[in-house]
């Protein structure tokens, strides 16, 4: 009797070293960010969090970002353009299915973007659309655009995540159900904690390597250093304590990547308050800021001084850091001018990341030398998008905007910061419409001067992109070109 | 005097008191270094003479910080015990004085509504409505301090209203608001010190509860809650950034109840019998 217990107690041990064995062959991947995203609907909404889950991995769009920022074909195997550059013909790849099993057709392509460009449409960024005469769908697998003038950026925005295709089949319920033509389907979303994605079968192109996605949101930054030291999560994109980051490089079960990204890191400015309206004003606090401290106080060393709103790492960056160098004593001077020798007061509104919140008490101190008090208000994102964002209620704030190519924000008077010029208005206007790369590089860097001339805002740094990840896990994108975590090449080393 | 000094409890606590009520007038008038100023090169020094609790994330010095905290902590308790016993005193000698007439029932079943909420929860509603700042958080801490000294006063009031002087005086013609001022007020006020030490300890606790979770004072005044909250990611970095804030809470709220102890060891009537 006895025996036989130990026998079966052994057969038990040998079956559970087994089962190890067959899960160490892993192919599911748990990965944590900080924002949940307020519904699956990235073609509804400016929250960048819908997709960093989605992008890639569920919706596609006729073309797609590489993780190098490049523009590549998507669901368009290849497109022609006409001599005027007018008009787009894209060539649809065969067999594109979406996941409840209908075909991707060039009718799907035409009713998403007549959905997005419509008057009625919510999408977070028409600006993308506004350029688009006319859609055909020629036959089911060839569709043709034709814009009102020729945009050297057409296909560059058709890569964006709020012009992925949709099917008009599922749109009533794409916010909790979303059904793109992606490598991963959707499978489960639990509110307040994580959304799990499984891979697409009939996927029409190279197939996910993993079988379950879970995404995972956490977004207390000491939960977060918790959560990846204890490996509940295999990865953590956009970590958002910077300064655990050392720790991790420390331990060779963790592997860093510190990317680049998007996102202009700025001191937005209210340009209609008074001071604020006064350029001597904002100059004055451009000069006031010591961006190198900044930096080393909020980011612990982790990102790039920026002069102007553009990504450092595109070819057609300025350095204009020189235009609003820290200098304190010519920021006094300034203020004196503008007749605030004695400073003044305003308020400083801060949403939850770290940049905002340690950079704005470091700003705050800075800004307290030159004479300008500064009343700090802490918000919560929703606060802040009904504030600042849609109210325009605020005198400073830090944000960091991370849409890629985003400096036609400055050429919108009704946007948060509120800066109205006609000047760049029509300077933008150009850009749209040139062609030619090397005059249109040229019209991008008189844009850049422009406004950090203008002292728009206070331009701070270039937000660094940090993930860690266990070690073995292959294939995360460094960079974030755009707003995305795409995990349709990702893998388990063996 | 001499019986303070007798409970074994009492000294300590006075001097941990002393110590931190001391560090907060001093930095009223002078401080270290200067806490509004920020020197991200000498962030995260550890401690050492020219600091001699270390510097924290923005390079400010942390004994200078504490100083700053102790006041603010101080300021927030002592204001919020004041509005506690300013209106819950009053109130509980007047529901006392009227006992199971309507007055007393309106005054302590509102008292027992407030009670049965639980106070953190109605500070971070008050703070979120009103926005964050320490004088919503004073007003938040305050008004749970109201039904605590109203119950503590009614209760000992109704005692005293059946002892044979208030007869005396009743008989002598005087009105209910001369004798809870004249009779009753004087010979609850031990009770209230204790309680008034007690519920301040308890203040400094909320303050820097608030403070953690960012409902407090608002940057850049210091503030011993918010201290920890911005040195916990950094606890495995820097672990002084998060010590020494520590310290000082569990340090002034000990030292409050040692001597809210020895007081009541002191002031009960009972005890003193009992002791002597």
């Amino acid at each position: 009797m006895r025996f036989k217990f130990v026998r079966s107690g052994l057969v038990s041990v040998l079956a559970l070293a087994a089962s190890i064995g067959i899960a160490e062959a892993k192919s599911d991947v748990v990965v944590a960010m900080q924002l949940e995203p307020p519904h699956l609907d990235p073609t509804s909404a400016a929250a960048g969090a819908i997709d960093s889950v989605l992008y890639s991995n569920v919706f596609e769009g006729l073309t797609r970002f590489g993780p190098d920022g490049t523009v590549n074909p998507g669901l368009a195997e290849s497109w022609t353009i006409s001599e005027d550059g007018k008009s787009y013909t894209f060539k649809l790849n065969e067999g594109v299915k979406f996941h409840d099993g209908t075909d991707m057709t060039a009718e799907d392509v035409k009713f998403s973007l007549d959905r997005a460009r419509a008057d009625d449409s919510a999408n977070a960024q028409k600006a993308l659309f506004a350029g688009i005469d006319t859609v055909e769908a020629v036959d089911p697998l060839t569709v043709k655009v034709t814009l009102k003038e020729a945009n050297s950026n057409f296909l560059f925005n058709m890569a964006w995540g709020d012009a992925v295709i949709v099917a008009p089949e599922t749109i009533a319920d794409i916010k909790t159900n979303p059904v793109g033509t992606g490598a991963f389907k959707f499978s489960d979303w639990v509110q307040g904690d994580k959304i799990e994605l499984e891979r697409n079968p009939d996927y029409w192109g190279t197939p996910a390597k993993l079988d379950n996605v879970t995404f995972k949101f956490i977004s207390d930054p000491t939960a977060a250093f918790a959560s990846v030291m204890a490996e509940d999560v295999n990865a953590f994109v956009g970590f958002p304590a910077p300064e655990n980051l050392p720790q991790f490089e420390a331990d060779p079960r963790f592997q860093v990547l510190v990317g680049s990204t998007e996102g202009e890191t700025i001191l937005a400015m209210n340009n209609k308050l008074p001071p604020l309206d006064n350029p001597l004003v904002r100059s004055a606090i451009a000069h006031a800021i010591n961006r190198q401290a900044i930096i080393d106080g909020a980011m612990f060393g982790y990102g790039t001084p920026i002069g102007t709103h553009f990504a450092p790492h595109n070819p057609d960056y300025v350095d204009l850091t020189g235009m609003s160098q820290y200098d304190p004593e010519l920021a006094k001077k300034l203020l004196a001018e503008a007749g605030f020798a004695d400073g003044f007061e305003t308020t400083l509104k801060l949403p939850p990341p770290s940049y905002a919140r340690r950079g704005g008490e470091i700003i705050a101190s800075q800004l307290r030398a030159i004479g300008i008090e500064t009343e700090i208000t802490n918000l919560e994102w929703a606060q802040w998008l009904e504030q600042v964002f849609k109210g325009k209620d605020y005198g400073l704030t830090i944000v960091s905007h991370t849409e890629p190519m985003d400096i036609g924000i400055y050429a919108r008077p009704d946007y948060y910061f509120q800066y109205d010029n006609p000047d760049f208005q029509a300077l933008f206007a150009d850009i749209t419409s040139e062609n030619d790369p090397q005059k249109r590089s040229a019209l991008l860097k008189q844009a850049q001067e422009k406004i950090a001339g203008d002292h728009v805002n206070a331009y701070l740094f270039q937000l660094a992109f940090p993930t860690v990840a266990d070690a073995r896990i292959k294939g995360l994108w460094k960079n974030q070109p755009t707003q995305a975590t795409d995990l349709t090449g990702v893998s388990w080393e063996d | 005097m001499k019986g303070l000094l007798h409970n074994r409890s009492t000294l300590p606590g006075a001097l941990l008191t002393v110590v931190f009520a001391g560090a907060a007038l001093i930095s009223l008038f002078w401080v270290p270094y200067d806490t509004t100023v920020l020197n991200i090169a000498d962030r995260m020094k550890l401690p050492s003479l020219a600091h001699p609790f270390g510097t924290d994330q923005f390079g400010r010095d942390i004994l200078s910080m504490l100083m700053v905290g102790a006041r603010t902590s101080i300021a927030v308790a002592l204001v919020a015990v004041g509005i506690g016993m300013l209106a819950g005193v009053p109130l509980g000698l007047a529901a006392a004085a009227r006992k199971g007439s309507l007055p007393d029932e309106i005054i302590m079943r509102t008292n027992d509504l407030v009670f049965a909420f639980p106070s953190l929860l109605i500070a971070v509603m008050i703070t979120a409505v009103f926005g964050a700042s320490a004088l919503n958080a004073i007003i938040a801490i305050g008004i749970f301090n109201i039904p605590v000294f109203a119950r503590l006063t009614r209760g000992a009031a109704l005692t005293l209203w059946s002892r044979e002087y208030v007869m005396a005086a009743r008989v002598a013609g005087k009105g209910a608001a001369r004798i809870s001022l004249e009779h009753i007020l004087p010979n609850v006020t031990n009770l209230l010190i204790v309680q008034g030490t007690i519920q301040f300890s308890l203040g400094i606790l909320a303050e820097a509860g608030l403070s953690y979770v960012g409902l407090g004072a608002q940057p850049p005044t210091a503030s011993w809650g918010r201290m920890l909250a911005d040195s916990q990611t950094m606890i495995s970095l820097a672990p002084h950034l998060a010590i020494f804030p520590g310290m000082a809470i569990l340090l002034t709220v000990l030292g409050l109840n040692l001597l809210g102890d020895g007081l009541r060891d002191l002031l009960d009537p009972k005890l003193r019998r009992a002791r002597t």
